[in-house]
């Protein structure tokens, strides 16, 4: 409340000993309206969970047995596949990182309001909305479906996943590049693309590294999915893996992925700060 | 120097020095290199026959998904229900356990440093590991359904949440909490009255955003067996009713772009 | 009822903040503390209420050693001792009224503190002190909306919320205005002559320490150079105390 009569009222009552603290939600109705949307949430969310407590009760000591799979991880028994999977999901990550970052410069200058026509801004808008909604197994799925099984099904994924992330970043950097630059370039007569060389990329370039690096680790971490689904690198064996109930190698991999992702996160850190 | 002064006098300019430059054209030269080698990998692993109709491919594949068949969409809302509610609780569930890991974590909140080290551990794995990866496993440790769902969004975002509120604590002002200290509160009060008040904007706002990024993620848990309209969307790629799953596209779409909204209007509400 | 005995600290990095700091002070009694910045005046009331540890000497309160004491009895010590900062140091998202109830945190529980179920007396007495500071028509606004002045009377009222014997006052005007700065010291040691308090006040403002104070202590690299009446802080002191300077120029901060 904040006329003047309620807050004498509450400040009286204080002075007799009362006081509570103001409410967020200043209406009572609104407040009991929301609790109660709330709570009803709640309880048809959860009603709709089916668990069936026996199977969880067989399943308790599959779930111990893979926690304590983590204190005897299996590197060996199943190293060739390791070894080569890793390698393919790395690699697969690289190619993947540079070629989504490479078509995600043109597309993200089309995604930048102040830069493109609007028939363009539209159709890179809609690319970018389309890669961020659809997570990557599902774009895996459908070039296995294209392109057939294999790492080069996996690297398509990826560098279309980059493509939407890093464009939509990149794009609202452009947007947000300082006018005045623009214009002062603008008006030494400069062409478009001298324009978008000395005005935009050196404000945005610094950016640009830094979001692949950052990107370079989460495509990293999907590459060990979308092989579930045929598309190349670790993901296949780990899904064998887990589903022969052959714990000590999964922990192994995700062991060696925690490793790998923990590393490149340093790593990145560093090339960020020497970039920036 | 970025100016060099030469003999004859003349004077020349570059943007870096000669050896920033020459460090920079090496680096570039390396990653093009690292770059076709691993290109040759996986070229060498592509079987390239499949590639030759390719592009038939594509276009049959979008011939048989377009249109989307709307019939399907009515058996579809059950299954959407179920991926909001695995999103939804799982956030929940998640935030339960990131809130206590998070001042384990934070430096000026740890109790000790063996705990600090522990509480990071279990972010980084949990970080590390993709949340369908938490499902499969969890499907063959508590079943197919939701349920395991749920559990596997917990579990991918203890680590986000934890990692992203243990940087809001770090970054507490330090004044109000000598201040509290000082009138001789409990360590716990300390939290409560100093700390709290000063993380809850950050507290709502990351947990709106990793929501957001659950729904997205939730969408896909179904190809494991996890619940949600991605076991209807695998049912129908399965039965190459490409159709249908046109629909599931649709319908993951809509409710991804909601998702993102409400997300996006929580944040700028509460920064 | 304060009583320092060879208080030294020595910070992890080596540099001695404080060297042998020795002094007493009465109940009721008002002590400025000057010193130039990096003096150690921070420091030395940070030793008292154990927001930092001394590394060597006795700190005694009432006779009980506070240096010594661990968890829930420091807490209750610290009770009775009310601080008050240069930066304000309010929670500034929580209201006037949840600021200076804070004062009572040490003798509520937790549950208490978390649902806001301060005991009645507590409640009339934060209105009381509203009052006596100018800002009870403020008691559910926000902190961070109110002026400097204003937060700064909300600390006061929060560190007598506490009902201390003692204040410890860190640079309470180094953050305003001449005109604020004059109100909250004449509002400080007229409170402080109303309840009885002892106080220690750390101020950088010589002509403002002696206009309201009674005693003066001056540090200098970390040990007490003068301690005595303000008006024996003599040119040659205040050169001891700060360097060389021309001290008839009215400070231009």
């Amino acid at each position: 409340m904040t006329d003047i009569s309620g807050k004498d009222v509450r400040l009286n009552a204080a002075r007799q000993g009362v006081w509570r603290p103001l409410p967020v939600i200043g209406q009572r109705w609104k407040r009991l309206t929301l609790n109660a949307a709330v709570l009803v949430y709640l309880v048809l969310a959860t009603s709709s969970i089916e668990v069936n407590w026996a199977r969880v009760s067989q399943g308790m000591d599959r779930g111990l047995d893979f926690v304590a799979s983590f204190t005897r991880p299996d590197f060996m028994s199943r190293l060739d596949e390791i070894g080569l999977g890793l390698l393919e999901s790395l690699t697969m990550t690289f190619v993947a990182t540079v070629i989504g970052t490479v078509l995600a410069i043109p597309v993200g200058l089309g995604a930048a309001a102040n830069m493109a026509p609007t028939p363009v801004y539209l159709f890179c808008r809609a690319v970018i909305a389309i890669s961020r909604t659809f997570q990557e197994i599902i774009i895996a799925i459908l070039f296995v479906t294209m392109f057939g099984f294999g790492p080069l099904a996996g690297v398509m994924t990826l560098a279309f996943a980059t493509l939407g992330f890093t464009a939509k970043l990149l794009a609202e950097d452009i947007e947000d590049v300082r006018k005045d630059a623009l214009e002062a370039v603008k008006a030494t007569g400069a062409g478009w693309l001298q324009w978008v060389n000395y005005a935009v990329q050196p404000q945005v370039m610094p950016r640009l590294i830094g979001l692949s690096m950052y990107r370079l680790d989460i495509n990293f971490r999907e590459s060990a999915v979308i092989g579930i689904v045929g598309a190349g690198g670790i993901g296949a064996t780990l899904n064998t893996s887990i589903n022969r109930y052959d714990y000590d190698t999964s922990a192994a991999i995700l062991i060696l992925i925690i490793i790998i992702v923990l590393l490149s996160e340093y790593l990145s850190g560093h090339i960020r700060r020497w970039t920036a | 120097m970025p100016v060099n002064y030469l003999k004859s006098g003349s004077v020349s300019w570059h943007p870096k020095s000669r050896r920033q430059r020459l460090i920079a054209w090496g680096l570039w030269f390396s990653g093009l290199a690292l770059f076709c080698i691993c290109w040759r990998v996986i070229s060498e692993n592509t079987i390239w026959e499949f590639l030759y109709d390719a592009d038939e491919q594509a276009l049959s594949l979008l011939g048989r998904m377009v249109p989307p068949d709307w019939q399907v969409t009515g058996s579809l809302l059950a299954p959407l229900w179920d991926t909001i509610n695995i999103a939804t609780i799982g956030t929940l569930l998640g935030l339960l356990i990131a809130f206590p890991l998070a001042f384990l974590a934070a430096r000026n909140t740890s109790p000790h440093p063996v705990l600090r080290g522990f509480a990071l551990l279990v972010i980084v794995s949990s970080r590390s590991i993709n949340a369908l990866i938490w499902a499969m496993l969890l499907v063959t440790i508590v079943g197919p359904g939701v349920f395991a769902g749920m559990l596997a969004i917990a579990l991918r975002s203890i680590g986000f949440l934890g990692k992203l509120l243990y940087e809001a604590i770090e970054e507490v002002e330090v004044g109000p909490v000598e201040a509290v200290r000082s009138t001789g509160a409990s360590p716990m009060q300390v939290l409560q009255v100093a700390i709290w008040p000063q993380i809850k904007p950050a507290f709502a706002g990351i947990s709106v955003y990793r929501w957001d990024i659950n729904i997205r993620e939730s969408t896909t848990l179904g190809l494991v067996g996890a619940g949600g309209i991605g076991l209807a969307m695998n049912a129908a790629i399965n039965n190459l009713a490409w159709a249908q799953v046109a629909t599931v596209f649709v319908l993951i779409f809509l409710t991804v772009l909601l998702s993102e909204w409400v997300s996006a209007n929580v944040r700028r509400h509460v920064s | 009822m304060l009583e320092l005995k060879g208080v030294s600290k020595r910070y992890a990095g080596g540099e001695l903040a404080l060297n042998n700091v020795s002094f007493n002070v009465a109940a009721g009694e008002v002590v400025a503390l000057i010193g130039p910045s990096g003096a150690g005046k921070s420091t030395l009331i940070r030793c008292i209420n154990q927001l930092v540890q001394p590394t060597d000497g006795q700190v005694l309160l009432n006779d009980s050693r506070l240096e010594l004491l661990k968890g829930r009895q420091l807490r209750m010590a610290r009770r009775q001792i009310g601080m008050i900062f240069q930066n304000y140091a309010l929670v500034e998202r929580l209201s006037v009224m949840e600021n200076v109830l804070s004062g009572r945190l040490a003798y509520v529980g937790f549950w208490q503190s978390l649902l806001r179920r301060y005991p009645a007396a507590d409640i009339k007495y934060a209105t009381q002190l509203l009052d006596r500071v100018g800002l009870s028509e403020m008691l559910d606004k926000r902190s961070d909306a109110l002026s400097g002045g204003q937060k700064q009377r909300v600390g006061i009222a929060r560190a007598l919320m506490q009902r201390p014997a003692l204040l410890l006052v860190d640079e309470p005007t180094a953050s305003l205005d001449p005109k604020s700065s004059r109100q909250i010291m004449r509002l400080l040691c007229e409170l402080c002559r109303e309840q009885n308090l002892a106080a220690i006040i750390n101020i950088h403002d010589v002509a403002l320490a002696q206009q309201f104070v009674s005693r003066v202590i001056g540090l200098q690299q970390g040990a007490v150079v003068f301690d005595g009446k303000p008006e024996a802080l003599s040119e040659q002191v205040l050169t001891d105390i700060y360097g060389l300077e021309d001290w008839q120029e009215p400070a231009d901060d």
